[in-house]
């Protein structure tokens, strides 16, 4: 397939891991944010090729699986709402709330599709002008500046029957959360090729040189992993800390400034909770007060529902890198992609249902090439 | 900030006490409400066998008996219909068995307020689809539920056919060392479909495979006996059905990736819409376990036939992991391809 093949060429790959493991001479650990580039790496089985020199650590940068307990839980009691039509990404739909999720609200008659674009909902909304629309948002920088768009052509064409329940989270935030960690192992990021596409990379110039951390900004095929992780590695060994663009066929420095714009005329920064990782100042967007008609939490009364997050899974210790799944006492037993128990086991992004899905033979099968 | 950031995580959801559309999806949760709803009342050996078909012994002659309930959105799409596929799906059932298709039996539940002349289309197709394989539809009923009880048209086939004197096919027959042949390219049923369903919006020329394969079935008994199971990977893909054989003969299978036949366009479409082709429904393909010393005839009779031009061999069967289907990528490294918990859901980015 063109504009991919290339990216997943096996004698490109190997001629990057020879280079790889030429320029290592001691142990690095490394993390990937984004749960697409989890996703390659586990797929692949990219780990197995770098060398045991290398440590790859799955970030938080699955949308799906960091989305709060309480926002799940706003959207079963508004999905519950008869005449509703909730619309949502898929992989939403089986992201357990308190007590249920949205597939079982569908099961019991609840309204709630699968879109692929917030402007499958807009469509739904003027086709059905009677019943009220609300779309999921769910997602990093790289999904605001569609569900951005989506808010603010309701608004011009004065839809009032469709609304968004917002729950955008942000990159820098996170990293910096974990880089304040005094637990941190983390010695390199690969910066998440997508959100920079929209966002740039000047963010992370900033906390390159503030913690002293290499970035290189990454895409998600193999063959740009791969080089990301020879980009890491190399800044490693001869000491550097800088932001390296790998992704160049998608991202610039300043990233996409009309998506930017279109996102800060429709969003603010607020405070947000992560799921399995807690309240993190300033991590997400809220619809601004000129689109609160289109705000669904406030539309439907939701604003005041909290879930208080019981503590149960070692999800906390998987994000910063201080455990495999694989180490869990229920991974793969009581915690499954059926039956998540914590948030990494969500989505297939996530690192626990990555490595249940691809990878849990590694230990105790021990059939590698 | 100081000490380890502290996470926590949700408490699991409670055993579902309803119908999901995942329990329709042909992973692990139909497998589970068989399981747990059906098999415990239901107690019959052959049932438990859990073969895509039941052969039965009467009088010296070894019939295969099946049944399968067809309920596609669209009802007409590209390649094929409900009818034609109410047909071919169950001919499939038979053919995996070995069976000569012989007779069918066609039920068909109607809402209130379809139209006669959407009926009418989906019986000519049936009625064009039986003739063209040959078997007799002999038998039928119809029902109508109030509108908003049904989605238009549902339609059950029952087949009936010979087993031939001699084949024997089954899961519990498939040993470590045999080969895995796959007849064509995998997805074009599931990603024809979608790409017609409301709400998704991209255009292909990419047709259903549904088709009939008692033929192609018929023409690899006729160069080796030596094949010991089939499957016809519709719903859950081609994982689903290699899974499937791994429990059940209690073996394991190593597939090869660069050796599945995929076609460039439901790579593209599963790429944009983030699903997997190995997950992807079928209605006209076969994957067959065949015996070490008779996968290359098997096989070059496949690709003689029109239905198999495309086989290819993807893999083997092994004793090193047990239930496992495992799959080799171009880089050489291995992942498991596993039963989706599910259906398969499209990705946020």
């Amino acid at each position: 397939m063109k504009y991919l093949d290339e990216y997943r060429d096996p004698a490109l790959a190997h001629r990057l891991v020879a280079e790889i493991r030429r320029s290592v001479t001691r142990p690095w650990v490394l993390m990937e944010i984004c749960g697409g580039q989890t996703h390659t790496l586990v797929k692949y089985g990219i780990e197995e090729l770098v060398g045991p020199r290398i440590e790859l650590v799955h970030g938080p940068g699955c949308p799906v699986c960091v989305t709060a307990l309480e926002i799940v839980d706003k959207a079963i009691v508004i999905a519950s709402i008869p005449d509703v039509i909730f619309v949502s990404y898929g992989d939403m739909l089986r992201v357990p709330g308190s007590h249920s999720d949205l597939f079982q609200i569908k099961a019991a008659g609840g309204d709630v599709r699968i879109a692929y674009s917030p402007m499958d909902a807009l469509r739904l909304a003027r086709q059905n002008p009677q019943r009220p629309v609300i779309f999921f948002a769910v997602g990093f920088e790289t999904t605001a500046p569609a569900n951005a768009t989506a808010v603010w052509q309701a608004k011009r064409e004065g839809l009032r029957n469709f609304s968004m329940l917002v729950s955008h989270v942000l990159v820098p935030p996170a990293i910096r959360l974990l880089l304040d960690s005094s637990a941190n192992r983390v010695q390199g990021f690969i910066a998440p090729g997508h959100v920079c596409t929209v966002m740039g990379y000047e963010e992370y110039e900033e906390l390159a040189a503030r913690y002293k951390v290499p970035f290189v900004v990454g895409g998600f095929e193999p063959l740009d992993l791969l080089e990301a992780i020879l980009l890491l590695v190399r800044q490693l060994e001869e000491g550097r800390a800088q932001v390296e663009n790998q992704y160049v066929r998608s991202v610039s420095r300043s990233g996409n400034e009309a998506a930017r714009r279109r996102m800060m005329e429709v969003f603010e920064v607020v405070d947000r909770n992560w799921r399995g990782i807690g309240p993190i100042a300033q991590s997400g967007y809220r619809l601004r007060p000129e689109y609160a008609a289109f705000d669904a939490e406030r539309v439907f009364g939701v604003e005041a529902i909290s879930a208080p997050e019981p503590p149960e899974c070692i999800s906390a210790l998987v994000l910063q890198g201080l455990k495999k799944p694989v180490d869990c006492p229920v991974f793969g037993t009581r915690c499954t992609p059926s039956t998540p128990m914590g948030a990494p086991m969500v989505s297939s992004e996530g690192a626990c249902a990555a490595y249940y899905r691809y990878r849990r033979h590694a230990t105790p099968v021990g059939a590698q090439a | 900030m100081s000490g380890p950031v502290q996470f926590t995580c949700p408490v699991p959801l409670a055993v579902k006490d309803r119908i999901v559309l995942g329990h329709g999806s042909g992973g692990k949760l139909s497998a589970e409400l068989l399981r747990d709803v059906f098999l415990p009342f239901f107690r019959s050996p052959i049932l438990n066998r859990l073969d895509d078909q039941a052969v039965l012994e009467i009088n010296g002659a070894r019939l295969a008996f099946t049944t399968d309930s067809f309920v596609v959105k669209p009802l007409f799409f590209r390649g094929g219909d409900i009818g034609s596929l109410a047909v071919h799906g169950t001919v499939n059932d038979l053919a995996m068995g070995g069976a000569t298709p012989l007779y069918l039996s066609a039920g068909f539940i109607l809402e209130e307020g379809l139209e006669i002349e959407t009926l009418r289309r989906a019986a000519e197709s049936m009625g064009r689809a039986a003739d063209a394989i040959p078997i007799e539809i002999v038998t039928g009923d119809t029902k109508v539920v109030e509108k908003g009880s049904g989605d238009g048209l549902f339609v059950n086939t029952t087949g009936i056919g010979l087993v031939p004197e001699g084949v024997r096919l089954s899961p519990s027959l498939v040993r470590p060392g045999d080969r895995v042949l796959l007849s064509g390219p995998i997805g074009d049923h599931g990603i024809a479909i979608l790409a017609e369903r409301e709400g998704i919006q991209f255009s292909t020329d990419l047709a259903s495979d549904c088709a009939p394969l008692h033929g192609l079935v018929a023409a690899m008994l006729a160069v080796s006996f030596d094949i010991r199971a089939m499957r016809d990977p519709t719903r859950g893909g081609l994982s689903s059905a290699l899974n499937e054989i791994a429990s059940r003969a209690g073996v394991g299978i190593t597939i090869e990736e660069s050796a599945i036949p995929v076609r460039e366009e439901v790579r593209g479409a599963c790429e944009m819409l983030g699903l997997d082709p190995l997950y992807v429904a079928n209605e006209g393909k076969l994957v067959a376990f065949v015996a070490p010393h008779a996968a290359e005839a098997v096989l070059a009779a496949m690709r003689r036939h029109p239905l198999g031009s495309d086989a290819a061999l993807i893999g083997a069967v092994t004793d090193t992991h047990p239930g496992l289907v495992l799959l080799r990528t171009p880089f050489g490294t291995t992942r498991i391809v596993d039963m989706l918990p599910g259906d398969q859901l499209p990705r946020i980015c």
